[in-house]
């Protein structure tokens, strides 16, 4: 007899139902949200803030280096000795005060500047003020040497190589930047609907173990079968959940940018600093059309198949094992030992991820991680947008399916012996024992 | 008699322990069958064989004639010892949930939910969830979905455990209706009580192997020792213990009765009928009290663990 359609709707409903469940979906966007647009306003906040350095200049040699922005006024002092100056910076309460003291040759100027504060300034200020002062430097002295600022500036070039394919296919950085975010964020997603709706699993077999339902059950429903119920009838509410986030989140993110006028985009993570980064080397009013032309590139019909495929393959892998330790232990806190072998291939996986594919998509490292199975589902599918081969796609999704078959007879076994034992410790060697059964 | 369950040489290892050896027991239709055995004995694996959880070894179960099938789930109900019920799901929905799971449809199994909640008085408890019953509640519903879907062999281990004795009463006589309307019963325990009261048939289990099984009268019969138990009132009570004591064997006996002046066990030797014993008894002394002992099933189950 076929319980499995029960068995899943049951899951399904009593996940959906339960009311934990239904408050962390429509609590977690909003605390997400919230979050976020508390960062973003406190960056901005910081941002705002007005400064002004008093710059006083003995040599004379910086004339014109310091401009105004919107965030940084200098005041230039003139003809005021040192003390006088720095009274007068305390009385105005100014952001500090920059010292070129007097010197008679370039040379000797460069242990003659200093910067005076009340508390100490930020890293990014010095910086700042240190590569202005460097750049007018090295200008004088190639003048110096008798090099004009024509002659420098002509000889500044800028290089932007245009990539191209041997089949003619021409891409850019953007390209490879807006690959990395969708190779990214799919790689992502499947990492934490895994560690996510996999412990949800766990704790629904658990469940069943200690409420002691589980003999009843199983005498009417063969354990395979019960099994795939829960992780298919679990994972169908970890999508539903997911959805509503994601709609959630939209929505909630349009609302709270619009109504508190703060622009979310500009809280800045690593990967939009990449972005900032092809921006600048693009040019800015290439860029919108560039990103949608990189985003045409994409082998959007694979990616989609990909995705799904390599996703669902991936979550049931694991969601197996995870149905296998929830089988084994009598509560959660005996499932610590056996978690650690599940998370470090998937901890890998996304290591291998950041660090090798973005480095060389196409490498040994990256290639012979995504045909892994317990770690290419998430590799590969970072791999994906830069183009892999479709032998190499259906080879490491075979590889996928047949461990994915392997470690379902392998959770079965154990789930099979294991929902029935109460009161036993379970160690490597006794799980060994219920294989053999 | 035809049987309804026959399990013929079952064995069972689980790594290097036997579970179950060579294991043959045969349930006549309509019995209730006692399935006895000390905690560990392989009552459990033998129950869960029948229910398909685990598959033997060896040997063969037949149900009905026919090699046990996937499809034999409905025709049986198995209460569990260990048994639980989703915590947090509703009475209503999980009984529906659990027929529907022994192949019964859901509007089939409504309305016979409906007749049991109706005759069991816990028609209110549909909406509840189960971790606001008490445990004895609960056990109710258990008993209500493991008969729900009329099974031809019910299986009930532990049965009465948890429940208080107007309840395990009530439970008790169910059981025993379900009889009269045809199902074959398998009846796990430790309560010798409720053997006596229940079994027709009994099959003792110890150590992995099957050490007793037949009729309980049958088997009574057999572990009867001819011995009877005497009350008498005499003026010379001495005198004519002595004299008893020169003709048979006795025993020390602790019956309670009103003001019996001797109280012994007899015991006679198989030439000896009862009639020679009372006749003689008469002669010497009044006779109150002549009731021949019969082994309980507590008795035998004892006896036959510590022999084995």
């Amino acid at each position: 007899m076929n319980h499995l359609p029960l068995i899943i709707k049951r899951e399904y409903l009593t996940k959906v139902k339960n009311k934990s469940f239904i408050i962390m979906t429509f609590l977690s966007p909003l605390i997400m949200i919230a979050l976020i647009a508390f960062v973003a306003y406190l960056s901005q906040v910081n941002n705002d803030k007005q400064r002004t350095i008093s710059v006083l200049d003995e040599t004379g040699y910086l004339d014109g280096v310091f401009k105004d922005t919107d965030n940084t006024k200098y005041s230039i002092l003139n003809a005021l000795d040192l003390e006088t100056a720095m009274t007068l910076v305390k009385e105005k309460e100014d952001y500090g005060l920059l010292h070129i003291a007097k010197v008679d040759s370039l040379d000797l100027l460069v242990d003659n500047v200093k910067f005076y504060s009340e508390d100490s300034p930020s890293l990014s200020v010095i910086s700042n003020l240190e590569g202005k002062i460097e750049r007018r430097l090295k200008q004088m002295k190639l003048r110096e040497d008798g090099v004009s600022i024509e002659m420098i500036k002509a000889s500044e070039v800028d290089i932007d190589i245009s990539q191209v394919s041997f089949e003619g296919e021409k891409s850019s950085k953007v390209d490879n930047v807006v690959k990395l975010a969708f190779g990214g964020m799919a790689g992502y997603l499947l990492f934490m609907f895994i560690i996510i709706y996999g412990n949800m699993i766990m704790r629904s077999v658990i469940e069943e173990k200690t409420s002691r339902i589980i003999e009843i059950i199983i005498s009417s429903v063969k354990p395979v079968q019960l099994m795939l119920g829960k992780i298919i009838g679990t994972s169908l509410a970890g999508i539903t959940q997911f959805v509503i986030w994601l709609i959630l989140g939209g929505v909630l993110m349009t609302v709270v940018s619009v109504i508190l006028g703060i622009d979310l985009s500009q809280a800045s993570t690593p990967q939009q600093e990449l972005v900032n980064q092809a921006i600048e080397a693009e040019g800015a009013q290439m860029m919108a059309e560039n990103i949608f032309l990189a985003i045409g590139n994409l082998p959007i019909l694979n990616l989609a198949f990909a995705f799904i495929l390599f996703f669902v393959g991936g979550y049931l892998l694991y969601s197996s094992l995870y149905a296998a330790i929830g089988a084994a232990v009598d509560n959660e806190t005996d499932t610590q030992q056996f978690m650690l072998p599940i998370l470090m291939p998937l901890i890998l996986a996304v290591y291998v991820g950041v660090f090798t594919v973005i480095e060389d998509p196409h490498g040994t490292v990256s290639t012979i991680f995504s045909f892994i199975p317990l770690t290419s589902p998430v590799v590969m599918l970072m791999r994906i947008p830069f183009g892999v081969p479709l032998w190499q796609q259906g080879l490491s999704l075979l590889m996928l399916i047949g461990t994915f078959m392997f470690t379902v007879w392998f959770a079965a076994k154990i789930y099979r012996v294991g929902i029935l034992m109460y009161g036993k410790k379970p160690s490597y060697k006794e799980l060994y024992k219920w294989i053999k059964y | 008699m035809s049987h309804l369950l026959v399990a013929d040489s079952v064995s069972k290892n689980f790594g290097n322990f036997r579970a179950l050896n060579e294991v043959s027991i045969a349930v006549p239709k309509g019995s209730i069958f006692g399935l006895l055995g000390p905690n560990g004995a392989g009552k459990t694996t033998l129950i869960r064989i029948i229910n398909q959880i685990t598959m033997p070894d060896s040997g063969s179960v037949q149900l009905d004639g026919h090699a046990l099938r996937p499809e034999h789930i409905k025709d049986i109900g198995y209460l569990p010892e260990e048994r639980g019920l989703y915590k947090s799901m509703k009475v209503g929905e999980q009984a529906l949930y659990l027929a529907q799971l022994k192949g019964m449809s859901k509007s089939e199994a409504k309305s016979r939910l409906k007749y049991w909640f109706d005759k069991l008085e816990i028609g209110d408890w549909w909406n509840k969830k189960i971790q606001e019953l008490s445990k004895g509640q609960a056990q109710k519903i258990q008993f209500v979905v493991t008969v729900l879907h009329k099974p031809k062999l019910l299986i009930f281990d532990e049965p009465f455990s948890g429940f208080d004795p107007i309840n395990a009463n009530l439970i008790k006589d169910e059981i025993l209706q379900l009889r009269e309307e045809g199902a074959t019963v398998i009846f796990s325990t430790h309560r010798m009580e409720s053997v006596e009261e229940l079994c027709d048939h009994i099959a003792l289990i110890h150590k992995s192997n099957k050490v007793l099984d037949g009729k309980l009268t049958d088997i009574k019969r057999q572990y009867k020792t001819n011995t009877f138990e005497v009350g008498l009132q005499s003026g010379n009570s001495s005198t004519v213990v002595s004299e008893i004591k020169d003709k048979f064997q006795v025993l020390p006996a602790t019956f309670k009765n009103l003001n019996d002046d001797i109280k012994l066990n007899i015991k006679i030797n198989e030439n000896t009928s009862p009639n020679d014993l009372l006749s003689f008894l008469t002669s010497k002394a009044e006779v109150h009290h002549f009731v021949e002992v019969i082994p309980s099933a507590n008795d035998i189950f004892i006896q036959t663990v510590k022999n084995n």
